[in-house]
């Protein structure tokens, strides 16, 4: 009755009332940063860019069987894996604390696990040097005791990966745990399981994903290691020369082939990374 | 009232449960005793917020209470410096979201309970099966709970709390997450399961209906304190306050499925929406019809089709706006109806009415 004749008024009778189309809406970019944001992007993109058109594709299967360039090769591939492991034993315990444990001084726990990640690297390895070194604070012990001396050995470039690589892992497991269910963990208790039971059947199952995410991220920075491995391991061909490494050895001993070829290789295996991870830590929407 | 308030269901039990505990969080105090034989049920029955929750989670061993205790078959499981941990209780949990380990089929979450008290796989798993057939759900084994119907899975979490054989049996609002239809299924199944169980078992819900189908004795919670309890049909007849009156208030009949409605055990006929469930006749159901959905005449009513029975009013309450007629004749109704409504046919206690309800307002489930 009176809406009726409101509606009428309002508007035309013979068609239907619709709302205006919404202007388009205006992107919200000052004019004056556009030009910064292309000159920004074209420096970021630039160097990738020359890599590829620099590398020796014709010769690249030669380039890759040169012994230096696969010894490197075979040893990062080692040396990340085996930091990764040692990083998801320990690691994984660490994040389980930090994420569960009810106790004071959780928060300084949290921050020098994660000085590492700010940490130079060359100055991790000078500080292995002095805690595990032939002289170090544990290092001259463990000397004294059985001879064995840890820098500038294989073990030494896991050792000094698994320090600078191990705080990703645990930062990727920890977020993982605390958005971990709890309901289920109570469901778990009643059902007669242990908090050891319960974390290998439940809990660890669902941050799965978060774990795969660490240790790929962790395994990644590993096989990028130089600054921290050179200090603490040194640059000995086919013993701690791993592919950072011996990039930089071959391109001091004027042989650029080998050292584009070798980044080529470590820049594949980031792309990769990144896409692996893609729906984890790239897009916006997903990112939690 | 006549009823004392925390006697009724409460006399001491030589086994099952026997609880009386404070407890809380934060500003919100729960004071409850609690007592359920075996075999028994009890319904804590209250809204949200009630403090229903804090009880199960007491129970289960979740919640350490500020005082008191909780025996189980005269263990102590709570009092004093006892507190024995939720894993090592023999108290088995429904959960109003299931809580099925997502990661785990069907069979290996039944397993799940099996496994922790110490049977190897293949035992666990075999028994698991057995109690997956009991509720029918044997081919659905293998399938992880995001493949199963809310009914599915209801059933796959009370075969894993049953399964390990626990003593006391808690169901936190076990038809909350279902739809209408499969309410009805698993009501009839949680029936005849609780009916099978030997232990003693806490239903705690803020539905009315499924407190007086499942359960036989009812607690009714109010911030934190019960308010009435007593046997789910004595606490339905008498409420004693207005809350309570609100909340419970149901006519509620046992009887056998019959054309167009339901024929009661001395004979009297409710026509009742029978088709709806798919009942065949003879089958056992039961109807009900909210006290608001009686209408009351003091002249028989002629020309409608709809449930007439001839009563006399024994009683009358005044309940916050309306006043509540126990009539008692060929069906013994509570009936709703408004001041004016006794002001105007001079309703008094004594007097011969005839009660009506329309078939459309009645509900029929399986017993």
């Amino acid at each position: 009755m009176t809406t009726d004749t409101a509606y009428v008024g309002a508007g035309s009778a013979d068609r239907a009332v619709r709302p205006p189309r919404p202007p388009r809406e205006r992107s919200g970019i000052p004019p004056i940063l556009l030009l910064p944001a292309l000159i920004g992007l074209s420096f970021l993109l630039l160097p990738m860019i020359g890599l590829l058109v620099r590398a020796p594709w014709t010769t690249l299967d030669d380039e890759l069987r040169d012994p230096l360039v696969r010894e490197a090769l075979k040893l990062s591939l080692y040396t990340a894996t085996m930091s990764t492991l040692i990083s998801l034993v320990l690691g994984v315990p660490i994040a389980v604390v930090l994420a569960q444990g009810r106790f004071r001084g959780r928060g300084l726990i949290r921050a020098l696990v994660t000085v590492p990640l700010v940490l130079p690297p060359v100055v991790g390895g000078v500080a292995l040097l002095t805690a595990l070194g032939r002289k170090g604070v544990v290092g001259e012990r463990i000397y004294d005791w059985t001879g064995y001396s840890l820098p500038f050995t294989t073990n030494a470039v896991i050792v000094a990966e698994t320090f600078v690589a191990m705080p990703f892992l645990i930062i990727a497991v920890e977020g993982a745990l605390r958005g971990a269910d709890t309901r289920f963990t109570e469901a778990a208790a009643t059902l007669g399981a242990t908090r050891w039971y319960t974390f290998r059947r439940v809990t660890l199952p669902q941050v799965m994903p978060g774990v795969a995410a660490g240790a790929v991220l962790c395994w990644a920075r590993a096989l990028g290691e130089f600054g921290a491995t050179v200090t603490f391991a040194g640059s000995l061909e086919g013993k701690t020369m791993v592919m950072p490494s011996a990039v930089y050895r071959t391109l001091e001993r004027g042989d650029p082939n080998a050292a584009i070829v070798l980044s080529l290789v470590l820049m594949g295996v980031s792309i990769l990374v990144l896409a692996s991870l893609r729906e984890r830590w790239i897009s916006p929407s997903s990112a939690r | 009232m006549d009823l004392p308030l925390e006697r009724t269901v409460t006399d001491p039990v030589a086994g099952g449960l026997d609880a009386d505990f404070t407890a809380g969080r934060g500003e919100f105090t729960l004071r409850l005793q609690l007592a359920v034989s075996p075999g028994r049920t009890v319904a804590l029955l209250g809204p949200n917020g009630a403090g229903k929750s804090t009880a199960l989670r007491v129970l289960t061993g979740l919640l350490r209470p500020y005082g008191g205790h909780v025996r189980l078959d005269g263990v102590l499981l709570e009092g004093g410096p006892v507190h024995l941990p939720p894993e090592r209780r023999p108290v088995g949990v429904v959960w109003q979201d299931y809580r099925l380990f997502p990661n785990l089929s069907a069979l290996d979450n039944v397993a799940f309970g099996l496994r922790t008290r110490g049977a190897d796989k293949g035992a666990s798993r075999e028994r698991a099966a057995f109690w997956l057939d009991r509720m029918g759900l044997t081919e659905h084994a293998k399938k992880k709970p995001a493949a199963l119907s809310g009914g599915q899975a209801q059933r796959v979490a009370l075969a894993r709390a049953l399964a390990p054989e626990p003593k006391l049996l808690l169901l936190d609002e076990p038809l909350a997450a279902l739809d209408a239809r499969t309410r009805l299924d698993v009501r009839t199944n949680l029936r005849r399961h609780l009916a099978e169980f030997g232990g003693a078992t806490v239903l705690v819900t803020h539905d009315p209906l499924d407190a007086m189908v499942l359960a036989t004795d009812v607690v009714v919670l109010e911030d934190g304190r019960a308010v009435q309890r007593g046997p789910v049909a004595e606490v339905a007849r008498r409420p004693q306050t207005d809350y309570v009156a609100r909340l419970v208030g149901l006519n509620l009949y046992r009887g056998k499925a019959d054309d167009g409605g339901v024929r009661l055990a001395d004979g009297t006929f409710i026509s009742a929406p029978i088709a709806d469930l798919g009942a065949v006749a003879g089958d056992d159901v039961m109807v009900a019809f909210p006290p608001a959905a009686v209408s009351v005449f003091t002249h028989r009513p002629v020309g409608s089709p709809r449930n007439v029975f001839a009563a006399r009013i024994t009683d009358m309450e005044l309940h916050a706006g309306s006043v509540r007629l126990h009539l008692r004749g060929s069906l013994d109704v509570l009936a709703d109806v408004t001041a004016g409504a006794v002001a105007d046919l001079g309703l008094i206690p004594g007097r011969e009415v005839w009660a009506t309800v329309k078939a459309t307002e009645t509900s029929v489930y399986p017993a």
